[in-house]
């Protein structure tokens, strides 16, 4: 049996954790670092107690030992990643980006994974382009003309934590971004809604398309095949409104359920950006470190 | 020594919601032209829901932003203009910085009650270019007083100028304008404000309890025109005020011709509440879905009023207008099953 690929995981917050928890059942990948800046942080006390390498010298840990991993997760902030992928390319890492830097290689699995592969960096860009812009890519893939794509990612106050909170601009800013370059429509918008209700709202996406009569039935099909390709590494992505035609407008509506590894069950926005995250390293170690 | 009153005049932006964000640049020019002179503190415009929310969700504007922000500013000499911006909808770098650009002098940023920290970004920024700077907390009445404080107290520190209570969804009380107003202006070193919405026909008096209780910004429209039931009646609110020998500063004569000339007579608005408004005030949801709701009822032929009562049992927040679509087929779901039970119960 091949040996599993080494990975390390810089950033001990939220998504360092649910990317350790995820990691800690794959078959392909075994974490042999978990890197941040604070012994005594949550995080690092997750990762110790499963018996996990840490360290609180961030990516020196991986400058002064480079043979410790062949694989690194960046978890940290935009302007962090900005230091780190210089450091990371000149050790020939393969990065996998979870901030809004967008150094890398802007990555969705289920549309670019193989593209994705040859290049040193890639952006998981965020968990509203995730879970949004497959379904426009498939609607764009029908009808390559369409003028305006606008999605909107409702997620719970509970899972959005300060990261996302600080940096509410780049979350539209590099969405925006994600749906133009992927689907090549004119132009393109993200919005975000926070909700506190109690219990937690789980994350809701729904994809709006300017276009003219499309044929629903065509549509269906093609976003009901996305989507199984999506649930191959997000089993709780589901649509629960299918597409819908009113006043020149395509509407339809999607829910994430996360996996619950670390975190409960309504954070599928944090799921489904580590989920695709770690899907890609699994490919990176079965397909290119051959 | 009590503050002098500011006035915000948001018939430009709130009132946007009710022309379906239709303003044309024309209609903007002319309207500042004829209020620029009546005293108020300064005129908000730009899309209902702010800047940067022109969108399939909650309505596509006629007009891009910036040109009604320039119509305005061409137009207004002795008031200020402000805009609104909700952060998730518009962004620094697409909105802020353009609308500096032409000419914006009082900024509003706006965010779900409890979830402050999405506008400090935001706050800062402008803060530290010397902006005005006020933060809006939407929605304010799914919060208790003491709650709000703690959200009054981060944006004191992020350097707003003042914060606003907005009962977007139409739903306070006077007793709990009372109580939220005087707890934000006896913790906090910043101004406090109220925005308030008329779907249990309080509007007016909501904000005069409000000022009563310490809170020196007022946000209202001309003839309340605005979202949903619309807003404080400005043209109301004022002469009251003036009976008192406050706000003698406006004029408010000249504030009612704006008012019946523009609102009344150009856009045709006649006000009144209507049956939806006060369901969806009760259910204390977003005045601004109304237009969604009515829309989508008629899509799946459903009672407006349902769906309202149903978004109020799933605490959608402002923005969310997407989930009306959801319930919209849920409920006429729901009532097919139900006419398909009652024809099989009736064969039986």
């Amino acid at each position: 049996m091949k040996a599993k690929a080494n990975v390390a995981i810089i950033g001990t917050g939220n998504i360092g954790c649910d990317l350790l928890a995820k990691i800690m059942h794959s078959k392909t990948l075994s974490c042999t670092l978990f890197t941040g800046r604070n012994y005594d942080s949550k995080g690092m006390r997750f990762a110790r107690d499963l018996g996990v390498n840490v360290s609180n010298r961030s990516i020196d840990a991986i400058v002064d030992n480079p043979q410790i991993c062949d694989i690194v997760f960046d978890a940290t902030t935009a302007s962090s990643h900005i230091t780190h992928a210089p450091i990371l390319k000149a050790l020939k890492k393969y990065t996998i980006d979870l901030t809004p830097s967008l150094i890398g290689k802007m990555c969705i699995p289920c549309i670019n994974s193989d593209e994705c592969l040859n290049v040193p960096n890639i952006n998981m860009v965020t968990c509203g382009g995730q879970a949004t812009v497959p379904l426009a890519y498939a609607i764009a893939q029908l009808y390559p003309q369409v003028d305006y794509f606008e999605i909107v990612s409702s997620i719970s106050s509970k899972s959005a934590g300060p990261g996302t909170r600080d940096n509410i601009d780049e979350f539209t800013q590099t969405t925006k971004k994600a749906l133009l370059e992927f689907t090549h429509c004119k132009d393109a918008k993200a919005l975000i809604i926070i909700n506190p209700a109690e219990p937690p709202i789980i994350m809701n996406n729904t994809v709006y398309a300017i276009l003219s009569k499309p044929d629903i039935r065509a549509v269906s099909q093609a976003i009901h095949e996305m989507v199984v390709k999506i649930q191959q590494y997000v089993p709780g992505y589901k649509i629960i409104l299918d597409p819908i035609y009113n006043n020149s407008v395509l509407s339809v509506m999607s829910q994430v359920t996360g996996k619950g590894d670390y975190l409960p069950p309504y954070s599928g926005n944090l799921d489904i950006i580590t989920s695709a995250a770690v899907a890609m390293a699994e490919k990176y170690a079965t397909h290119a470190m051959e | 020594m009590k503050h002098k009153l500011t006035i915000f005049d948001a018939t430009l932006r709130d009132g946007s919601h009710y022309v379906k964000h239709q303003y044309t640049a024309d209609f903007v020019y002319r309207y500042c032209q004829a209020i620029d002179d009546t005293g108020l503190d300064a005129i908000i415009v730009g899309h209902g829901n702010g800047l940067g929310a022109s969108s399939i969700q909650i309505g596509l504007s006629k007009c891009p932003e910036n040109l009604l922000l320039q119509a305005a500013k061409k137009a207004l000499k002795q008031t200020k203009l402000g805009v609104y911006m909700i952060p998730g909808f518009g962004t620094i770098k697409d909105n802020l910085i353009p609308a500096i650009k032409y000419g914006a002098q009082i900024f509003k940023i706006g965010c779900h009650c409890s979830e402050c920290d999405t506008t400090k970004q935001h706050i800062k920024f402008l803060a530290n270019e010397g902006f005005d700077v006020y933060c809006c907390l939407m929605m304010s009445h799914m919060l208790c007083a003491e709650d709000l404080l703690i959200q009054g107290l981060k944006v004191q520190d992020y350097g707003a100028k003042g914060i606003i209570l907005f009962d977007s969804a139409g739903a306070y009380t006077l007793n709990d304008v009372r109580q939220k107003i005087r707890t934000l202006v006896k913790g906090l070193n910043i101004e406090v404000g109220f925005h308030g919405h008329n779907n249990l026909g309080l509007a007016v008096a909501n904000t005069l309890v409000a000022i009563a209780q310490g809170a020196t910004i007022v946000d209202g429209t001309l003839k309340g025109l605005g979202a949903g039931a619309g807003n404080c009646q400005l043209d109301v609110l004022i002469p009251v005020l003036a009976k008192n020998g406050e706000c003698a500063n406006v004029n408010y004569f000249k504030l009612i011709d704006v008012a019946d000339k523009y609102v009344e007579e150009e856009i045709n608005y006649k006000n009144g509440i209507s049956s939806i408004s006060i369901i969806s005030g009760l259910s204390g949801v977003f005045s601004a879905f109304k237009n969604k709701v009515l829309e989508a009822a008629k899509l799946f032929k459903v009672d407006p009023k349902e769906i309202f009562i149903e978004l109020g049992k799933r605490k959608v927040v402002g923005g969310q207008e997407d989930i009306i679509l959801d319930v919209a087929m849920n409920l006429s779901q729901r009532k097919h099953d139900d006419d398909l039970n009652y024809l099989v119960e009736s064969l039986l």
